[in-house]
């Protein structure tokens, strides 16, 4: 065990180290709060992705031949830490970043892997992750939006839900049933769907949070060349599996960043409340919660440090990726209400109030963090992953 | 950077598993916990023998010389063969010995030739060195692990009004077992009437070399505890795919595997940070006091879920008095609160990142 940097990893920090502190736009903490527009927010942390590929900063352990820096993944783990440390803005194209990239990188055609990466990488071409149906959540090998084949093209119909950021999307990694007679995980094929194609409708869904963030896509009769398919024809479900594991296993790693400065701000924010007299921090009581929240980040931190060192040695997140996702999703719910604890009546007010911390953020990421234990699969799947697949329990469904 | 055992790490951690496996199962636990002191002098001398006493001792007083990642594998092996005896207040009491330079006793508790313990707590029951009230050396200490089988006793006391820590032959104190829950280790009342005493340090030395033991201790005992959270679990789940109900492995429920799911969840994480907390510890980090304070804070809830979980998993079963789950569920107790429990190490992790 040594969590000493590797002169190699020494100068790649430092070299982002000193890249961040020239570089981290100013106004992005106020722009945060203050952007109302969601599209707005989106155009601003879209620039500044493009602004760190330019710099070589986008898909550190991609292959340098798409963009990347081809880097170990132990490098992409510091380069977080970086970003965490500079309170730097996340990148725009999250979906491709954590989830997609990753999929085309293992199971992609060399022609698939030129077309898309580096674009991905530049956020010029936004993805989203067609997934999930109004009858196939947590049973997703359910779906029922067909592919057909005909000629050379795929022909797609069928609707998918609660897809994130399908507004903003030029792309979606879309799975189809494509052999409707095959047991149902048989028949899947992962396509590579250009959200432009005739026949592509997306419309808004309103989320619990007010904004929308996700929302539906409808596929009538949509025309997709076979050159599209990732994996093989009806090998779907291993693709999807592949995203998947991405999606719980490392996607999870870039929140600390915000965990951190989360933290760090209600702190500030205890220091000045008043709770009976006195400043909040100094409370017994709320510094039990402060501190258990700030020993959970840490676990939640070195959970992540550990399967990627595992990561870096066997190439792939496994199963125990479920681990970290439990982690990261019930841990946010947890430390939301510690700050609607210190907040007292404060928290409740919303976005437009000028009496609100934040701009009314802190309400707001109460509500959001609802989602957490849902998306990428929710706390109870992830808890029949553990016990089937790690624990060896036998399957509960 | 590479959080994971090294090759070397892993072989030490396999041997130790080996060891003990042999010396020490289960059976030979509920044997030794039967005698008075819970501390088997042939089963202590095979482990001085393999340097176990030693680990972080440095070679010239007799020990191994290795860094704490190393005693933390030795430690979470310990933990899950439930290693009964004087193991963590010898290493509390070497680390005291270390850290005020007292190498000729060092020596010989590294070698097993002596066992030692460290007398901090008082009717307090504050492990906060600050409250530490004992005058040089006439009153009480409670709560001492060990004191029966030690030879030697490191006391924390104050001499006017400064901290100074002692070292005292276990034969010249009067030693009264306060029976506990854990019984894998004895406690005692430890009652001191100006016995010989040789003075370690004082003042500012004295609260430092308990500060380090402290931190040096609670660390091997973070790892301990994630061993026997492992044990627990692999208890409950190996029991969780053969006992059938309802014509299924009980396993199969969902309410019964997403606990085993828990399980896993908590022993990881306590893993996690344990190891980090030793990691720390060997760089002599200004980090490792909080990250120490956050591996016990986070362990001392994790096993108490960790072994509510493992007894409701085995039913009727899982209460007996014969099911081993419950010597390990009263160590996960005892260890707990040693050395302070969540509480007391927020309250310490709040005073490093929040004030
Ligand atoms: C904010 C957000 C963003 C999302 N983004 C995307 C996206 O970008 N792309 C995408 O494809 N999808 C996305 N989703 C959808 C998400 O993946 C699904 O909502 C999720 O997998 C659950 O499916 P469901 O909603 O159909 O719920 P259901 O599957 O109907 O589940 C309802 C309840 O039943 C429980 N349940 C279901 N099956 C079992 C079982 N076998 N054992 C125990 N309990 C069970 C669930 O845990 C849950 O509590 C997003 C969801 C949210 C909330």
């Amino acid at each position: 065990m040594d969590l000493n940097l590797t002169p190699q990893e020494l100068r790649f920090r430092n070299e982002a180290r000193a890249w961040f502190a020239g570089n981290v736009p100013k106004d992005w903490v106020k722009r945060r709060d203050e952007e109302e527009s969601m599209l707005g927010r989106f155009e601003y942390l879209r620039a500044w992705q493009r602004k760190l590929f330019d710099a070589g900063w986008a898909g550190i352990s991609w292959p340098k031949d798409f963009g990347g820096r081809g880097a170990p993944v132990m490098e992409q783990v510091i380069f977080i830490e970086e970003m965490a440390r500079a309170e730097a803005p996340p990148m725009a194209n999250v979906i491709a970043l954590g989830l997609i990239g990753p999929t085309i990188i293992a199971f992609g055609t060399p022609e698939q892997k030129k077309r898309y990466l580096s674009k991905m990488l530049s956020a010029e071409e936004i993805w989203c992750q067609g997934f999930s149906e109004p009858n196939a959540g947590s049973d997703l090998a359910a779906l029922s939006t067909t592919g057909v084949l005909d000629g050379d093209h795929f022909v797609v119909n069928g609707q998918k839900c609660w897809t994130s950021y399908a507004w903003a999307a030029d792309w979606c990694e879309l799975v189809v049933r494509t052999d409707p007679a095959a047991p149902k995980h048989k028949g899947l094929t992962a396509l590579l769907v250009d959200m432009h194609s005739p026949g592509v409708e997306v419309r808004g869904l309103k989320q619990m949070s007010g904004e929308s963030e996700f929302g539906e896509i409808f596929f009538r009769d949509v025309r997709v060349p076979v050159a599209n398919v990732v994996g093989k024809v009806n090998e779907g479900w291993g693709v999807a599996m592949g995203t998947l594991m991405h999606e719980r296993g490392t996607f999870g790693a870039a929140l600390q960043v915000n965990y951190r400065r989360n933290f760090n701000r209600l702190v500030e924010i205890a220091k000045r409340i008043d709770r009976s007299g006195k400043p909040a921090s100094e409370d017994p009581v709320i510094r039990q919660k402060l501190a258990q929240c700030y020993a959970e980040i840490e676990v939640m931190r070195l959970n992540q440090l550990r399967a990627f060192s595992r990561i870096n040695e066997t190439g792939v997140p496994g199963p125990e990726g479920s681990i970290q996702k439990i982690f990261w999703s019930e841990l946010n719910q947890r430390f939301q209400q510690v700050a609607m604890e210190i907040l007292g009546p404060y928290g409740q007010l919303a976005h437009g109030s000028a009496d609100a911390f934040d701009e009314g953020q802190w309400a707001y990421g109460y509500l959001r963090s609802r989602g957490n234990t849902i998306e990428a699969g929710t706390s109870e799947i992830q808890r029949n992953i553990i016990g089937h697949f790690v624990l060896g329990l036998p399957k509960s469904y | 950077m590479q959080f994971g055992l090294s090759e070397s790490q892993q072989i030490l951690k396999s041997n130790a598993r080996k060891f003990f496996a042999t010396e020490c199962p289960i059976a030979e636990v509920r044997r030794i916990m039967e005698t008075d002191t819970a501390h088997d002098k042939k089963l202590w001398r095979s482990m001085a023998e393999q340097g176990f006493l030693g680990v972080v001792f440095p070679e010239e007083a007799g020990g191994m010389g290795l860094g704490f990642v190393e005693l933390a594998a030795l430690a979470e092996e310990m933990g899950r063969a439930l290693v009964p005896g004087a193991f963590l207040s010898n290493l509390f009491a070497g680390a005291a010995l270390h850290a005020a330079g007292a190498t000729k006793h060092l020596a010989e508790i590294a070698s097993g030739e002596k066992t030692a313990t460290v007398a901090l707590l008082e009717s307090s029951a504050n492990w906060d060195p600050h409250a530490v009230r004992m005058p040089t050396l006439a009153g009480e200490k409670l709560f001492v692990p060990d004191a029966e089988s030690a030879d030697l006793i490191v006391v924390a006391a104050r001499d006017a009004d400064v901290p100074a820590l002692y070292l005292v032959e276990s034969h010249a104190v009067k030693k009264t077992l306060m029976p506990a829950m854990d019984l894998t280790r004895r406690l005692y009342k430890v009652t001191f009437d100006h016995p010989a005493a040789e003075l370690l340090a004082k003042g500012g030395a004295a609260r430092k070399a308990l500060d380090h033991a402290l931190n040096v201790v609670t660390t091997a005992l973070c790892a301990e505890m994630t061993g026997g959270m492992q044990r627990m679990l692999d208890i409950a789940v190996e029991y969780a795919k053969t006992r059938k109900q309802f014509g299924k492995p009980i396993g199969q429920y969902q309410a019964v595997q997403h606990q085993c799911a828990d399980m896993l969840l908590y022993t990881e994480s306590s893993r996690s940070a344990a190891y980090y907390a030793a990691y720390t510890m060997t760089e002599g980090s200004a980090e490792a006091r909080t990250a120490v304070s956050v591996a016990k804070a986070y362990a001392s809830d994790a096993c108490r879920e960790t072994g509510n979980r493992a007894v409701q998993v085995q039913g009727g079963m899982g209460f007996t008095w014969e099911n081993d789950t419950h010597l390990f569920y009263r160590r996960a107790k005892a260890s707990e609160i040693a050395f302070g429990d969540a509480t007391y190490h927020r309250e310490r992790i709040a005073r490093f990142v929040i004030d």
